[in-house]
C-alpha cells in the first residue's frame, strides 16, 4: 500500500511505482462544500509543479487544484463529470482527479505524510 | 339590530399553525405555473390582422419548424405577471440595504419622463437634425457628470458599470501603446478587496493580475502599491470609497505613486453616491472612473438592470475616448461616429448608449440640485454611520471604530460561540420582512455583512431597523438556533437547493414526456 | 427635498449618536484640500413641474418616429408595444428590485427569467439561453471570446454583411484583447465568399441573417465550412421579429446564436437601453458568458428557480471568469418575455407576415419611382434600394418634407463606395398612406 502526501495546497498523491493518483484532501473537501462540477485536464497533458490540473467547482467557490509534482497526466477520473459528489463522498478513493507519471519521484518525497499534513491543518486552524 | 344572519364575529378557532391548502397557494402569496405550462400554442393576445394577399419574398429562407410558444390572453398575462411579481422584494416595500449595490428610492418623475414619445419613440439612426433635443439632454449630462468629478472628458456609450470599467481601461490600454509601450505594460494592480468586475475587466482585455494586499485598516496603502509597481504597470484599479465602506485616506498619494511609475489610475466609482459633491475625484488624481446611473442616480434596478456606466476620463486619457461622441458645428450638434482621422480607440457598442437611462439620471440630477446631491450623500453617510453605531456594541467590525462612508462593514467574528453563520442571520432577516445586506463580499473580510442604507430612509425606518437587527443578534448570542438555521419560514420559499440546480442544471422548460 | 425623508432634527439626533457634532467631521478621511467647498456648479434643486418643463422641452426638440412615415431599422425596429407590457414593467416588485441574489424573495424575478430563457432558445432554435446581455452587438462581441475559448483559436472572420457597429465592437475588443479578426469587405448582394476566408487558424465565423442590407441567408453551408476546419458559426440577428418567418439559427446548425431583443416589448429609446439575446448549445454552457436561472427545489420539495452556474462569473471567477459583464438588461428582458407570452407561436408568425407583407408593399412603391430600385432579391421587413441622388443628402430632403426614409448605408460605411444605398424597414406600426407618403416625397426629391 503506498503512502499518502499532502501539498500545502490541500492536493494529494498517492505513488505506486511511477504512476501518482491525485485528488483534494477530505479537509478540502469539507471546506469546499457539495462539489458541482469538476473541469479535468486531457490525458497527455504534461504538468509542472505547482500548474493547474483541474478546477473542483461548489456552488458558491471555484478552486483550483494545482499539480503537487510535475509529470503527464496518464488517466482522468471521467466518472466526475456525471458524479461529481464522488468527492465528497469518498475524496481519497473514487473521488480521485487524476493520474500523473511522475518525471522526478524525489518531488514526493518533499510532500507531507498523513501526520505532518494534520499538524499543518492545526496551524492554520 | 340583531346579529339575524348568524355571521361569526369572533375569530373563533383560529389556529397559528401551518395549514396545508389544496391548491399551495397561501391566500395572497399564490403559486404560478409556468407559461409554457399554462398557454395554448393557437392563442395569443394580441390582435393582429393577416395580412392582405402579397408575393412573399423570403425565397428558400421561410421558417418550417414551430417556434413552440404558447400565447395568453391578456387578462391570464396580466395574472400571471402581477403574481409573480408578488414573489419579489422591491425597494418600494421596503428597506433594501444590498452594500454596494445603492438601493435607493427610484422616483416615478423619471419614469414618467423617460416615456415622453420625444425620448422613447426616436430612433438611433435617424438623421442627427431631428434629434437635437436628445443630443443637447446627452450634452447636459455629460458636462454634469464632468463637473462632478472634476475630470475634462466623458465617454457616454457604455451600457453599465462592467461596461464602463472596460472602456476606461481601452483608454489607458490605447494611450500606453500610442506611448509604444503595448508590449511592456500588461500588468494590473487589483486590491483583493475589488469587485470581481475589475479582474475580469483586466483579463479580457489581455492584461494579468497583480493583487495588491489591503491593510490591517481596510485600505490600501501607498507602500503596498508601490512595491507591487514596476515598469510593466499599466494601471492600478481602486474602488473608492472601498468595498470595506472606507474613503481610501491615501488615494491622492497612491494616484501620484502610479503616476510618478508612468501608469495610470481607474478608479471603480461604483460608491460615488458617498461623496457627490464632497469631492471630486479629478482632484484626487484618478484616470478613469465609470459612474453607474442605476446606482448613484437611480435609474432602477429592474430587477438586475439594464444599468448605463459613462466613464469620465483625466486629459492624458481624454484623446482616447471611443465613438460615439457629440460635437457642435455651428448652432447644431452632430456625432463623431467613426474613428478615422482621431486616436479614438473604438467603439463600446451599437449606436449610443443607455438614452432611457440618461433622461432619467438628468432628472434625478435636475431634481435634486447640488445642493441636494450634496445632501443626499451626507444622508447616505449619516445613515449607515448611524446603523453602524448602533449595533457595533453587538455585532463585530473588522476595522475597528471608525467612521464609515455610505456603507457600514461587519464580520462573523461576533457569531463564533452560535455556531450560526453569516447566511444564517441574513435569512433570519428575511422573515422580518427585510431584504438581507450583502453578504460574503467583501472577500478580504471573513463572514462579511455589508450594510447599505442609501439616503432613502426616514429616522423611523433606520430605527426600526437597527432595532430588529438587535433583536436577532441578541437572539443569536443567547443561544437560539432556528430562528435562523430554519429561515426564512414565512418567505414565498424556504432556502433552496443551489446543489441541485448546479449539478443537473435545467435551463429551461422542456415538454414532459407522454406518461 | 422631496426624496429625502430626514429633516435637521432627524440630522442632528443622528449626529448625537454617532458622537460628533457636524456632519464633516464623518467625511475627516478625505484629505482638507481635496474636498469641496461650498457647491458644485450645477443648478440647486427643482421641483417636478419645473424638471418636466425642462425635459419636456428637449424632448419636443425630437421627431418621434410615431409623428411621421417612418422607415428606419438598421439594427432597431419600432414595433408596437402592448400597453399591459408597459404597464407590467412598472411593478414595484420588478422595476425596484436588484439582481435575484436572494431566491426565496426574488422568485417572480427568477421564473421570469427561466421563462425568457425558454423563449430565446425556441426562437433561436437552440439548446440553451441566458438570462440576457447589454445588446446584439455586445453580445456578439461576447460570442466571439467565447468561440475563441472553445476553440482555443484567436481568428474571428466577420461576414460583410454584418451589421458595421457591430463588426466595430467586435474589433475594437479584438484588437484590445491582442486577437486576430478578418473583416470581409461590405456585401451588399450576399454573394462573398466567406468559405474561402476560413483556415485552421479560425475560432469562428459570424455572419448576420438577415444581414446588415436586408438579404436573409442560407447558414447551413457556412456552418459545413466552418466545422471542416474546427471553427465555429455564430449567427446574429438584429431583428427578433424576423425569427417569426425565417429558418432559425439553431436549423441551420448555429454553434452560438446572439442577437437583438429590442423589437419584441421595447420602445427605440435612441439606442438604449436594448436586451441582448445569447444562445448555444448544451454542451458549450460553461463557457457561456452572463447570468442563467435554473430549476431546483426549495426545502419543502416545492419547485423554485435560483441563479446558477454563478462559477463562470466575475463575482466568483474574477480574472478568470468566462466575462465581466454583471448588471445585464433584466428589465428589458421582463417586457421582451411579456411581449413573447402575449405573442405566443401564432401571434409571433403572424407578426412576422405583416411585417414582411408591409416590406413587400413598400418594396413595390418605392421600385416604382423612376430611377430607383430595391436590390435585394429576397428580404424578411428591410431592403436595401439604390438611388440616383446621394443617400444621405436625399434622406436629409425626405426629413425636411416630414418622411423618415431609412438609413443612409453611407453613414455607418463612409469610405465604402456605398454612398447611393439606403437600409429601409418596414414593419407592422406603417400604414398603407404612410408607404405612399414615402413614394411620394421620393418622387418630389428625384
Amino acid at each position: 500500500m503506498s503512502q499518502v502526501r499532502y501539498s500545502k495546497d490541500h492536493e494529494y498523491i498517492s505513488v505506486e511505482g511511477d504512476v501518482g493518483t491525485i485528488g483534494i484532501s477530505e479537509h478540502a473537501q469539507a471546506q469546499l462544500g457539495d462539489v458541482v462540477f469538476v473541469e479535468l485536464p486531457a490525458v497527455g497533458d504534461k504538468l509542472a509543479k505547482g500548474a493547474q490540473a483541474a478546477v473542483v467547482e461548489s456552488v458558491k467557490a471555484a478552486s483550483e487544484v494545482f499539480s503537487p509534482v510535475s509529470g503527464e497526466v496518464v488517466a482522468i477520473n471521467s466518472d466526475l463529470e456525471s458524479e461529481p459528489s464522488l468527492i465528497n463522498e469518498d475524496a481519497l478513493g473514487k473521488g480521485w482527479i487524476l493520474k500523473l507519471k511522475l518525471s522526478d519521484p524525489a518531488e514526493v518525497t518533499a510532500l507531507m505524510d498523513e501526520a505532518a499534513y494534520q499538524d499543518f491543518l492545526k496551524s492554520i486552524a | 339590530m340583531l346579529n339575524n344572519q348568524g355571521r361569526p364575529t369572533r375569530s373563533g378557532e383560529a389556529s397559528t399553525a401551518d395549514t396545508h391548502t389544496f391548491t399551495g397557494n397561501r391566500a395572497l402569496d399564490m403559486e404560478e405555473a409556468l407559461i409554457f405550462e399554462t398557454g395554448r400554442l393557437d392563442a395569443t393576445g394580441v390582435d393582429i390582422d393577416e395580412p392582405s394577399a402579397f408575393v412573399s419574398r423570403l425565397g428558400a429562407h421561410a421558417r418550417n419548424s414551430e417556434i413552440g410558444l404558447p400565447g395568453l390572453s391578456e387578462p391570464e398575462a396580466m395574472r400571471h405577471y402581477v403574481r409573480l411579481s408578488r414573489k419579489n422584494y422591491s425597494i418600494d416595500a421596503g428597506l433594501y440595504p444590498l452594500g454596494s449595490c445603492t438601493m435607493k428610492h427610484n422616483p416615478r418623475l423619471n419614469e414618467k419622463m423617460a416615456r415622453l414619445p420625444g425620448f422613447a419613440d426616436i430612433h438611433p439612426l435617424q438623421p442627427t437634425s431631428t434629434v437635437q433635443g436628445a443630443l443637447e439632454l446627452t450634452s447636459d449630462l455629460a458636462r454634469i457628470l464632468m463637473t462632478m468629478t472634476g475630470m475634462s472628458a466623458i465617454a457616454m456609450s457604455p451600457k453599465a458599470g462592467a461596461h464602463g470599467e472596460l472602456c476606461g481601461m481601452m483608454a489607458i490600454k490605447a494611450a500606453i501603446e500610442a506611448r509604444g509601450e503595448g508590449a511592456t505594460r500588461n500588468v494590473v494592480l487589483v486590491p483583493e478587496s475589488a469587485h470581481g468586475t475589475n479582474p475580469a475587466t483586466a483579463a479580457l482585455i489581455g492584461f494579468s493580475v497583480r493583487s495588491v494586499p489591503t491593510g490591517a485598516d481596510g485600505t490600501v496603502s501607498p507602500d503596498a502599491v508601490r512595491s507591487a509597481l514596476g515598469p510593466e504597470v499599466a494601471a492600478i484599479m481602486l474602488t473608492n470609497p472601498n468595498t470595506c465602506g472606507l474613503f481610501e485616506r491615501e488615494i491622492a498619494a497612491i494616484a501620484q505613486a502610479m503616476h510618478e511609475a508612468g501608469a495610470f489610475f481607474y478608479c471603480d466609482g461604483a460608491n460615488f453616491n458617498a461623496i457627490m459633491g464632497k469631492a471630486r475625484p479629478g482632484d484626487l488624481g484618478v484616470d478613469a472612473m465609470h459612474i453607474n446611473l442605476h446606482k448613484t442616480f437611480s435609474t432602477p434596478h429592474g430587477g438586475g438592470g439594464p444599468g448605463a456606466g459613462p466613464v469620465v476620463l483625466s486629459k492624458a486619457l481624454a484623446p482616447f475616448a471611443p465613438v460615439p461622441y457629440i460635437v457642435a458645428r455651428g448652432d447644431t450638434l452632430d456625432f463623431v461616429e467613426h474613428i478615422e482621422g482621431s486616436q479614438a480607440f473604438g467603439r463600446m457598442t451599437a449606436f449610443h448608449g443607455q438614452m432611457g437611462m440618461f433622461v432619467r439620471a438628468i432628472a434625478f440630477i435636475l431634481s435634486h440640485g447640488a445642493d441636494g446631491l450634496k445632501q443626499a450623500s451626507e444622508d447616505a453617510v449619516l445613515s449607515a454611520n448611524y446603523i453602524r453605531v448602533s449595533l457595533n456594541d453587538l455585532m463585530s467590525s473588522p476595522f475597528g471604530d471608525r467612521p464609515c462612508m455610505h456603507e457600514a462593514l461587519f464580520d462573523d467574528r461576533w457569531l463564533k460561540e452560535t455556531g450560526l453563520t453569516t447566511l444564517d442571520f441574513a435569512k433570519a432577516m428575511i422573515d422580518e420582512g427585510y431584504h438581507p445586506m450583502t453578504v460574503y463580499f467583501p472577500l478580504v473580510v471573513h463572514g462579511a455583512m455589508l450594510i447599505e442604507p442609501t439616503e432613502s430612509e426616514s429616522k423611523a425606518s433606520l430605527d426600526l431597523f437597527i432595532m430588529t437587527l438587535r433583536d436577532l443578534a441578541l437572539s443569536a448570542l443567547g443561544g437560539e438556533r432556528e430562528r435562523f438555521t430554519a429561515a426564512p419560514r414565512r418567505a414565498p420559499r424556504r432556502r433552496l437547493d443551489e446543489t441541485r440546480a448546479a449539478r443537473q442544471p435545467v435551463l429551461k422548460w422542456t415538454k414532459p414526456a407522454p406518461a | 427635498m422631496r426624496y429625502l425623508p430626514l429633516d435637521a432634527v432627524d440630522r442632528a439626533l443622528m449626529l448625537a449618536r454617532v458622537g460628533v457634532s457636524h456632519i464633516d467631521e464623518i467625511f475627516a478621511d478625505i484629505p482638507a484640500d481635496k474636498r469641496v467647498s461650498g457647491l458644485l456648479d450645477i443648478p440647486t434643486r427643482k421641483s417636478e413641474i419645473e424638471v418636466e418643463r425642462i425635459l419636456s422641452s428637449l424632448a419636443k426638440r425630437n421627431v418621434a418616429a410615431g409623428s411621421v412615415p417612418f422607415f428606419v431599422g438598421a439594427g432597431a425596429y419600432r414595433h408596437h408595444v402592448p400597453a399591459s407590457v408597459d404597464h407590467l414593467i412598472q411593478r414595484s416588485e420588478f422595476l425596484t428590485s436588484y439582481t435575484p441574489y436572494q431566491p426565496e424573495i426574488a422568485q417572480g424575478t427568477l421564473q421570469v427569467l427561466f421563462e425568457f430563457q425558454t423563449q430565446v432558445a425556441a426562437l433561436t432554435g437552440m439548446e440553451v439561453a441566458n438570462a440576457s446581455m447589454y445588446d446584439g452587438s455586445t453580445a456578439c462581441a461576447e460570442a466571439m471570446l467565447m468561440a475563441h475559448r472553445l476553440t482555443r483559436r484567436k481568428k474571428a472572420v466577420l461576414s460583410g454583411g454584418l451589421h458595421p457597429q457591430y463588426a466595430d465592437v467586435a474589433a475594437t475588443l479584438a484588437h484590445m484583447a491582442g486577437d486576430e479578426i478578418l473583416r470581409l469587405a461590405p456585401d451588399i448582394l450576399a454573394s462573398e465568399d466567406i468559405a474561402a476566408a476560413i483556415d485552421d487558424q479560425t475560432s469562428c465565423v459570424i455572419v448576420q441573417s438577415p444581414d446588415f442590407f436586408g438579404n436573409p441567408r442560407d447558414l447551413a453551408p457556412i456552418k459545413a465550412a466552418a466545422h471542416a476546419k474546427g471553427a465555429l458559426l455564430i449567427a446574429v440577428f438584429t431583428e427578433t421579429v424576423s425569427l417569426g418567418a425565417l429558418r432559425s439559427p439553431g436549423e441551420m446548425g448555429a454553434d452560438i446564436a446572439v442577437g437583438e431583443g429590442q423589437s419584441i416589448g421595447n420602445t427605440l429609446n435612441f439606442g438604449g437601453p436594448y436586451v441582448g439575446l445569447f444562445a448555444t448549445q448544451s454542451k458549450y454552457v460553461r463557457q457561456m458568458p452572463g447570468r442563467l436561472a435554473g430549476e431546483t427545489i426549495d426545502a419543502e420539495g416545492r419547485r423554485s428557480f435560483v441563479l446558477t452556474l454563478s462559477t463562470r462569473e466575475q463575482h466568483i471567477r474574477r480574472e478568470k471568469a468566462t466575462s465581466n459583464i454583471c448588471t445585464n438588461s433584466g428589465l428589458c428582458a421582463l417586457a421582451f418575455s411579456i411581449h413573447m407570452s402575449l405573442l405566443g407561436q401564432t401571434g409571433m408568425q403572424r407578426l412576422a407576415r405583416v411585417n414582411h407583407a408591409n416590406a413587400v408593399q413598400l418594396a413595390d412603391r418605392l421600385s416604382g419611382v423612376k430611377g430607383v430600385s430595391v436590390i435585394n432579391e429576397c428580404f424578411f421587413n428591410e431592403f436595401t434600394i439604390r438611388t440616383p441622388r446621394p443617400a444621405e443628402e436625399l434622406i436629409e430632403t425626405l426629413a425636411k418634407k416630414g418622411v423618415i426614409g431609412g438609413l443612409p448605408v453611407s453613414r455607418l460605411l463612409p469610405k465604402a463606395g456605398l454612398d447611393d444605398l439606403i437600409v429601409v424597414a418596414s414593419t407592422e406600426t406603417n400604414s398603407d398612406e404612410d408607404r405612399a407618403a414615402y413614394a411620394a416625397a421620393l418622387a418630389q426629391c428625384l
